[in-house]
């Protein structure tokens, strides 16, 4: 299996504060990752450096075969992102945002039309494709947010707790999508507070005070941890 | 303590609440749980007197939430669901500020604060800006308990918290409804924190599912529930999604969760062992969130 994200002794200090410290890891091809960590222990800080937004103070990373300290305008044509808080634009419509965002990532004019009706087709979302977006209930956008960051068929799709407050059905209908992206072979990158969906990811680390604590598939980390659940292990490393 | 009737809000053409009635006794921590767009927010406001109901009406400790607002904002502690403290202050300050609005001192009501305020303390000369998410929850806390509330409304206080601080904060509530017996009305997304509460309600599109005891809540489960463990997760729920002998299949953790049309495990069983699946099939309780989703559904 090839590796799409590869880091190593990745480092970022603010003064003598170093948010992320020394971490090393890889993401295979197609692999859905669960990144998580308490508040505070340098998971957004990491993103924003795998997704070329902020540079290493030291160390290096390889992310969708681009260098994330010397090509970050290439390697940004080659991830979607998607988070809560950024989605979509509320004051465009559906169809609207969907062009918007195509255009941004350099789709050619019939790509993003392909593109467009077949999401529109996927989700069955023709009764609300020009409607705006803040007239779309909450689960719907996220769901559409979603599609939207992979519309540029990325290799890899950074989720930033994509499914906090939204209700039980919808993010599990949220995580199907997630399933349905992985195997057409876009790798999930994803941060979450749901330890049930942590569960869901094929492996998982474990952020604590800028180091990557553990890191392993499920029952590897529930084995190494002695726990019964992810709720267990995140309780005995983050405490 | 807190009594609803019948209040109905809509904004536009949208109802954010439909009917609501609802009761919470003096000293209970009671659990408001759903999903964002839910109405949570909308009624916290309603009682927090800062919006006026379209319909019904709601008391505090017999106060009325439009004709009494000025008691009411006496006796009430709230927490609103975004982040409320000035980002410029320091931690100190901010608690000052809260202090002085309310005519009181930090020192007059410390008791109340002491167990969560201990905690901040190595931290009182920072800006709120630069606090840590747990942080800046607590310092809200001790914010909406300053002036020794009687009751406390508190508006999704866990949002995109952590398990670990998530946890620390709801072991405070547990602390200060013993010692202060405070009366609490918490809001949440999260359905594993039901357990934390004395009562629920489960709210969804402006209306209650159901009002009661998580226990009573998951013992009234209306089917057989089955977790199912199998090789590839994904695949068998796939699969077993198309089978008409399944009412719902949903994921849960490392399991799926199941219930059935005609409660005959055997015949799925046999669909497992068709297409060489590797599993473990058992019959467990539901939980808040089983609950919820079969609440959910029915409603639809």
């Amino acid at each position: 299996m090839s590796k799409v994200i590869e880091v190593e002794n990745l480092t970022r200090a603010y003064g003598a504060f170093k948010a992320v410290d020394n971490i090393s890891f890889y993401v295979d091809r197609g692999e859905i990752f669960g990144f998580l960590g308490a508040n505070g222990a340098g998971k957004t800080t990491a993103i924003k450096m795998l997704t070329g937004i902020l540079e290493p103070t030291s160390g290096k990373g390889v992310v969708a075969s681009f260098n994330i300290k010397t090509q970050r305008n290439k390697l940004k044509y080659k991830i979607g992102y998607m988070s809560q808080h950024f989605s979509l634009y509320e004051d465009l419509t559906l169809k609207e945002n969907i062009k918007f965002y195509g255009g941004i990532y350099g789709l050619k004019k019939t790509e993003i039309i392909d593109r467009t009706n077949d999401m529109i087709k996927s989700l069955g979302l023709e009764n609300i494709k020009d409607t705006l977006i803040s007239e779309i209930p909450l689960g719907w956008k996220q769901k559409i947010a979603f599609s939207v960051a992979i519309l540029h068929k990325p290799e890899v799709v950074f989720l930033d707790e994509p499914t906090s407050g939204v209700d039980p059905i919808t993010r599990r209908q949220f995580w199907d999508l997630i399933y349905q992206a992985a195997e057409s072979g876009i790798t999930i990158f994803v941060t979450t507070h749901y330890m049930d969906e942590a569960e869901y990811c094929d492996r998982i680390s474990m952020m604590v005070q800028g180091k990557i604590a553990a890191i392993g598939t499920l029952n590897e980390l529930l084995t190494e941890f002695d726990a019964k659940n992810m709720d267990e292990v995140f309780l005995k490393l983050a405490r | 303590m807190i009594e609803i009737k019948n209040i109905s809000k809509s904004y536009n053409t949208t109802k954010a609440l439909v009917d609501i009635t609802l009761n919470i006794e003096k000293g209970k921590l009671f659990g408001l749980i759903g999903p964002d767009g839910a109405g949570k927010s909308t009624l916290f406001r309603i009682l927090t007197t800062l919006l006026i109901p379209d319909k019904g009406k709601a008391t505090l400790m017999g106060f009325d939430t439009v004709k009494d607002y000025k008691e009411i904002r006496k006796i009430v502690g709230y927490m609103p669901g975004k982040f409320s403290l000035y980002m410029d202050l320091s931690v100190q300050e901010n608690l000052e500020f809260f202090a002085k609005v309310f005519n009181t001192t930090i020192a007059a009501n410390y008791n109340m604060i002491k167990e969560i305020y201990v905690m901040l303390e190595p931290f009182k000369d920072r800006r709120a800006s630069d606090l840590s998410g747990g942080m800046k929850q607590k310092l809200a806390l001790c914010c909406a308990l300053i002036h020794k509330p009687k009751i406390l409304l508190l508006d999704e206080p866990t949002f995109g918290v952590d398990p670990v601080s998530r946890k620390e904060f709801w072991d405070n509530l547990k602390k200060l409804q013993k010692t202060e017996n405070l009366t609490t009305l918490v809001s949440t997304p999260y359905m594993d924190e039901a357990s934390m509460c004395d009562d629920i309600a489960l709210i969804q599109s402006g209306q209650l599912l159901t009002v009661d005891t998580p226990i009573n809540i998951c013992k009234n489960f209306p089917h057989a529930l089955y977790e199912l463990k199998t090789n590839d997760n994904y695949k068998s729920l796939v699969l077993l999604r198309e089978l008409k002998e399944i009412n719902s299949a949903f994921m849960f953790g490392n399991s799926i969760h199941l219930t059935l049309n005609n409660n005959d495990i055997v015949i799925i069983k046999d669909v497992l062992k068709k297409n060489n699946f590797e599993f473990s099939v058992k019959i467990i309780e539901a939980n808040i969130e089983d609950s919820f989703m079969e609440l959910m559904t029915k409603e639809q």
